[in-house]
């Protein structure tokens, strides 16, 4: 760590890796839900159980890209962070209206929360990823103009490199399209077709930069390639994210109310939409295979790789898999869409957001990278959690595969529910395979604990 | 990559591809706005019913267990269709009559609605039921 400042990361990411543990734990709440309907009800309905597995999922991604921001601009701009003050403020806050949020959902019914919070002043509340009452939606705001505020002031005081050029784009779209949320009308058309610039347009718009930038960053540290490389590589790759998935938004309009013409837009740019992550997977085996130095943090580097490796897969493949409009007609909100939303989440931002925790965090405990057994250790939490998320993702897809057959091809379609019950071999090994993923993040935990010496 | 191809160079590639291609979706977007009319029912908008109906689906987070037209959750039934495959009788009485109880079985939660809560919630539903979603679903059950 060559900044003082670029310590004040370290909250960010302990304050995302127990909200992460939280997400997990309600995941499999859910998860046991699906196949024994009334576990925990009425006290945990499977709403609220979701809202707290999606929203921590939200939030830790994005005190994650925080902490990784902060600890990534200082260093790049070759100066301390403008305020590190304001930035731990600013955690402190964020962490507080987050657990609010949470035992908001868990304490009361969503309704009595949305009148106490005064969501009849500006409605926003009650749209799936969106939940947050409004006053939470405004605090989000706040943070992220804070961070925006302290890092731009940063950057524009010190050295100014392309890589912090794109995390700034990056996060500075992450706030502009988050404003959208606060758009509800009543047309449920406009609803969803703006719902999307929020949902669609971060993570297949502007996070796509943050991922970039952030990967782009680590690769430069351990593989000491010249930074002329990487960013050109980052430069191609962000802007093949951006040419096809900003109407690559299309592939959300097929069925819902918007004119068909975007079934072909939809399709031939989301199509494309694979390249993108395609070249990351290129780009991070390139510059590891040509790194100019063995960096003693092997297990950051295993995270990387990672990361390319399972973005292409879960975005990619699992996103090409029912992106066409004569797929999706059929796969349209069903377990295949969950099947693609998790290993899409967990291969692009979980996986990088543990890569900048994993590279960074022993230099913020004053050490170029952990003892090898600490680093074994985190090697077991990626392989458990990475072959779980494998294992969830290819059960749901059986599980996707099984339901539109049943209830949307079959001569004589049977019932939702009737077609649900047919799936819960399915719904078991899922859950089965969520205990191994819990596992495997209690094991990456455990490994901060472990041998602070090299081991001797 | 070939030292021709400079840094700067993907930059302004960057910038400018990115540049054409949001004009290019905003040009869309604009046009989908122009057609939407002849598909979204928004003349049925002026029946305050809806709005309040749509208020109630969300401040009760139906979409927390239910897709509508495709999208929200996938743990209980699509019911951007709910209207034309079971009517405004039984949808009345069966959120009246939650939960169900069934050992085992996937619970819905009373929410506790007045009729005329039900009646918006039913307005709400019909209307989205009426807009033009390109035949999906592929059958009524959603
Ligand atoms: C906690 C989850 C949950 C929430 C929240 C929820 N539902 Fe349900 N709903 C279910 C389940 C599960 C079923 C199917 C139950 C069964 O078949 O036994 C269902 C069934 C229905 C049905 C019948 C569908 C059919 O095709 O037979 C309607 C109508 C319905 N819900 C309306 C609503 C409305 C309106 C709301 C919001 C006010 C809502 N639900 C909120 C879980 C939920
Ligand atoms: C890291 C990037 C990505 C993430 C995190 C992601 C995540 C998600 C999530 C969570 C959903 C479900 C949304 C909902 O609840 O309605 C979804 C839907 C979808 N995604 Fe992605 N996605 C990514 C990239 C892609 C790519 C590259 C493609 C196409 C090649 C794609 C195609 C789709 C499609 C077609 C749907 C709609 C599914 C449906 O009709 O139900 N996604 N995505
Ligand atoms: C222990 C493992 C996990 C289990 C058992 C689990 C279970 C679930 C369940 C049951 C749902 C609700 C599906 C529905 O709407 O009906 C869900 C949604 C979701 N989960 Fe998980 N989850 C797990 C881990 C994760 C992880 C690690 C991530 C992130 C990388 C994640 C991201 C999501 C997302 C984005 C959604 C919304 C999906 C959509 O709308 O398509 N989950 N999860
Ligand atoms: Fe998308």
């Amino acid at each position: 760590m060559q900044y003082k400042s670029q310590a004040v990361a370290k909250p960010y990411f302990i304050g995302a890796l127990g909200l992460f543990v939280a997400q997990i734990l309600f995941g499999l709440i859910m998860g046991l839900q699906y196949v024994v309907g009334d576990f925990l009800f009425p006290e945990i309905p499977f709403n609220v159980a979701r809202m707290v597995h999606t929203n921590a999922l939200i939030v830790w991604l994005l005190m994650g890209f925080m902490g990784s921001a902060y600890y990534l601009v200082p260093e790049e701009a070759e100066r301390e962070l403008y305020s590190p003050k304001l930035a731990i403020v600013t955690f402190w806050v964020f962490l507080v209206a987050a657990a609010l949020t949470v035992v908001g959902y868990l304490a009361v019914p969503y309704a009595t929360l949305a009148k106490i919070t005064g969501n009849d002043l500006l409605p926003t509340m009650g749209r799936e990823f969106l939940e947050q009452p409004t006053v939470t939606k405004i605090g989000i705001v706040l943070v992220a103009l804070s961070m925006l505020f302290n890092l731009s002031m940063t950057y524009l005081k010190g050295r100014k490199t392309s890589i912090t050029t794109v995390l700034l784009l990056g996060l500075w779209g992450l706030a502009v399209f988050f404003l959208f949320s606060f758009y509800n009308p009543t047309n449920l058309v406009l609803d969803k077709f703006y719902w999307w610039w929020v949902v669609h347009l971060w993570v297949e718009g502007v996070w796509e930069l943050i991922l970039g930038a952030l990967l782009a960053f680590v690769l430069i540290k351990v593989t000491g390639v010249d930074r002329e490389v990487i960013e050109k590589w980052l430069y191609v790759i962000i802007t093949l994210a951006l040419v096809t998935g900003l109407i690559g938004t299309g592939h959300h309009y097929y069925w819902i109310g918007t004119p068909e013409y975007w079934q072909w837009f939809g399709s031939v740019f989301s199509a494309l939409e694979p390249i993108p992550f395609f070249a990351m997977t290129l780009f991070a085996f390139n510059m590891v295979n040509r790194r100019r130095r063995e960096h003693p943090n092997r297990a950051a580097t295993l995270w990387a790789l990672g990361t390319g490796v399972m973005s292409f897969l879960g975005a990619g493949v699992w996103g090409f898999l029912h992106t066409l409009a004569p797929v999706n007609f059929y796969t349209h909100g069903s377990q295949i869409t969950a099947a693609h939303g998790h290993m899409a989440f967990y291969g692009a931002y979980v996986m990088v957001v543990l890569t900048m925790i994993s590279y960074s965090m022993p230099l913020m405990r004053g050490r170029q990278a952990n003892s090898n057994a600490s680093q074994v250790m985190e090697m077991w939490g990626f392989w458990l959690m990475t072959i779980a998320m494998v294992f969830i993702t290819l059960f749901l897809t059986a599980a996707g595969i099984l339901q539109v057959w049943l209830q949307r091809v079959a001569t004589t379609p049977l019932s939702f529910m009737a077609t649900q019950d047919q799936l819960a071999l399915f719904y078991w090994l899922r859950e089965g395979t969520g205990v191994v993923f819990l596992i495997g993040l209690l094991v990456y935990l455990a490994s901060f604990f472990k041998g602070e010496k090299v081991a001797a | 990559m070939s030292s021709a191809f400079s840094t700067s160079t993907a930059r302004n590639i960057f910038f400018g591809g990115t540049v054409f291609f949001f004009l290019m979706f905003l040009a869309l977007t604009f046009d989908t706005q122009q057609q939407l009319p002849q598909r979204d029912q928004r003349a049925q908008l002026s029946n305050p019913q809806i709005a309040a109906g749509k208020k109630l689906w969300e401040v009760n987070n139906c979409i927390g267990c239910h897709t509508l037209m495709g999208e929200g959750a996938y743990f209980a039934p699509e019911l951007g269709n709910v209207y034309k495959r079971r009517g405004p009788e039984f949808i009345k009485a069966w959120i009246q009559a939650q939960p169900t109880g069934a050992p085992g079985r996937r619970q819905m939660p009373q929410f506790n609605l007045s009729d005329k809560d039900i009646d918006d919630l039913v307005a709400f539903l019909k209307y989205a039921s009426e807009i033009n979603t390109a035949n999906w679903p592929p059958n009524i059950e959603g």
